[in-house]
């Protein structure tokens, strides 16, 4: 097996991306710790779906208030500029298209932009959250995912064969392997881990990846 | 006009069989966990209220609240986002055990239903679970060349909510991220009861301040120190204590 990034790299590959003055939701789990990786210089506002514009990093143990959490249930700071506003409000912001990023976690994702993030199936307890409000609305939608399942097969796939979570919204994909955008129904390579040839990335992947001028290499810090 | 209630038990009074009752809250920021537990108490005592449907975006977490509630067969049916938490074993196995009904409603359309039903808009059109299973059913239109679901309003027969401030004329005011659904609930139920931390004097609130409107609100009854769901769960608190 090829080396790969592991989430938090990931994580800082997304966060390079996210433009001064962006408005930003981070999906729960390893999507939240784009945060901690914002280049020097530039001021993103994040989003969360309970009612928080502008939050801040989590206190310390003991400090929390309970009445300031984020969409993971987690506890999170006020910084000079936060705002709180309604549950409606919160959704106006995402499907209104006054977000300009909203970075998610994949079970699959399809060649034409279709995203499975919610459900592996009919067992077990279904919960969707704001998921599928959050894949309609944003300028650029994009998920962190391992490229491979752990058994390794594509998560980048033709088609989506486990429940949608939205039809055509994803726009880019930071994967454990390459940065990859979706164009008019294809995969688009645009980075790749140097150690890898074209050759291997499109054996592990599901649909055939193209190319639009030259492939730049995948390079991130250690972390 | 006087909206203000002498204790919860007289709050939570004409709850009966089979209402929807919305509970505000998003986990436990904003849940009114001593509204909750009056409930509960009445059940306890006299069997009643019973197969109710609760709207919240959550099931609970732990054995306090709204998991508490469930955790007493008062719930029929449950309408929410996301049945999951660090702790979600009360709704879990009441729902693979068939016991209780869930419908699944995606975050923002949840809110959206809610604010419709306050708002006197019967159904509305969302790009959200257009092409996924839960617009199954649905009505799908067509606009500027992109596909829209149509979803209904959602309406209750009680609310509790849970406020900072309040006022005898029903004026609210939230505390931070306990916001939430919290105002949208005051408006989509036929009454509204409001748990605050505290009653303040007619224009205490500054009335640039107010977020909730005395007009969405039927009841308003104090509760000083409220109990956080989070604290009593890493107290691995259970209500009522005699299920401990």
């Amino acid at each position: 097996m090829t080396a790969k990034l592991s989430p938090t790299q990931m994580a800082w590959r997304a966060a390079q991306d996210i433009a001064d003055g962006a408005y930003v939701n981070l999906g729960i789990g390893f999507p939240e710790m784009v945060a901690k990786f914002q280049p020097p210089g530039r001021e993103a506002i994040f989003h969360t779906e309970n009612g928080i514009l502008g939050f801040g990093e989590a206190p310390s143990a003991g400090s929390e208030d309970w009445d300031l959490i984020n969409a993971g249930k987690k506890a999170v700071t006020l910084k000079p500029g936060t705002a709180f506003f309604h549950h409606a409000d919160s959704f106006a912001m995402v499907r209104g298209g006054h977000l300009d990023v909203a970075i998610l976690g994949a079970y699959e994702v399809a060649e034409t932009g279709d995203l499975a993030n919610w459900s592996t199936g009919p067992r077990g307890v279904p919960a969707v959250g704001g998921a599928m409000d959050l894949v309609h609305g944003a300028k650029t939608v994009a998920v962190i995912t391992d490229h491979v399942t752990k058994d390794g097969k594509p998560k980048l796939v033709k088609r989506c064969s486990l429940p949608l979570t939205g039809v055509g919204c994803v726009t880019r994909i930071y994967s454990s392997l390459a940065v990859i955008d979706i164009v008019d129904g294809h995969f688009v390579l645009r980075e790749k881990l140097a150690a890898l040839s074209l050759e291997e990335l499109q054996a592990l992947t599901g649909a055939p990846l193209h190319l639009e001028g030259a492939v730049a290499d995948l390079e991130v810090p250690a972390l | 006009m006087d909206k203000t209630l002498p204790t919860l038990a007289a709050a939570v009074e004409g709850i009966a069989d089979g209402m929807t009752v919305m509970i505000g809250g998003f986990g436990g920021s904003g849940a009114p966990i001593e509204l909750i537990h009056a409930l509960i108490d009445r059940f306890l005592a006299t069997g009643h209220p019973r197969n109710l449907t609760v709207v919240n975006n959550n099931a609970g977490n732990g054995h306090v609240g709204l998991a508490a509630l469930i955790e007493t067969g008062m719930v029929a049916k449950l309408i929410c986002s996301f049945p999951r938490s660090a702790d979600p074993v009360v709704f879990s196995e009441k729902y693979l055990a068939g016991e209780i009904e869930l419908e699944l409603v995606p975050q923002g359309t949840l809110a959206e239903r809610i604010r419709a039903g306050g708002a006197g808009i019967p159904a509305f059109y969302t790009p959200t679970s257009f092409g996924t299973d839960l617009a199954k059913g649905k009505p799908v239109e067509v606009f500027d060349g992109r596909s829209y679901v149509q979803e209904r309003w959602l309406k209750a027969d009680f609310a509790l909510v849970k406020a900072h401030l309040g006022d005898r004329l029903g004026n609210l005011t939230y505390r931070m991220a306990a916001r939430n659904f919290n105002p949208l609930m005051c408006m989509a139920a036929a009454r509204t009861i409001v748990q605050v931390s505290r009653i303040v004097e007619p224009g205490a609130i500054d009335p640039e301040a107010v977020i909730t409107p005395g007009i969405f609100v039927q009841g308003v009854v104090e509760v000083s120190q409220p109990q956080q769901e989070e604290d009593l769960n890493r107290a691995k608190a259970v209500y009522p204590e005699s299920a401990a």
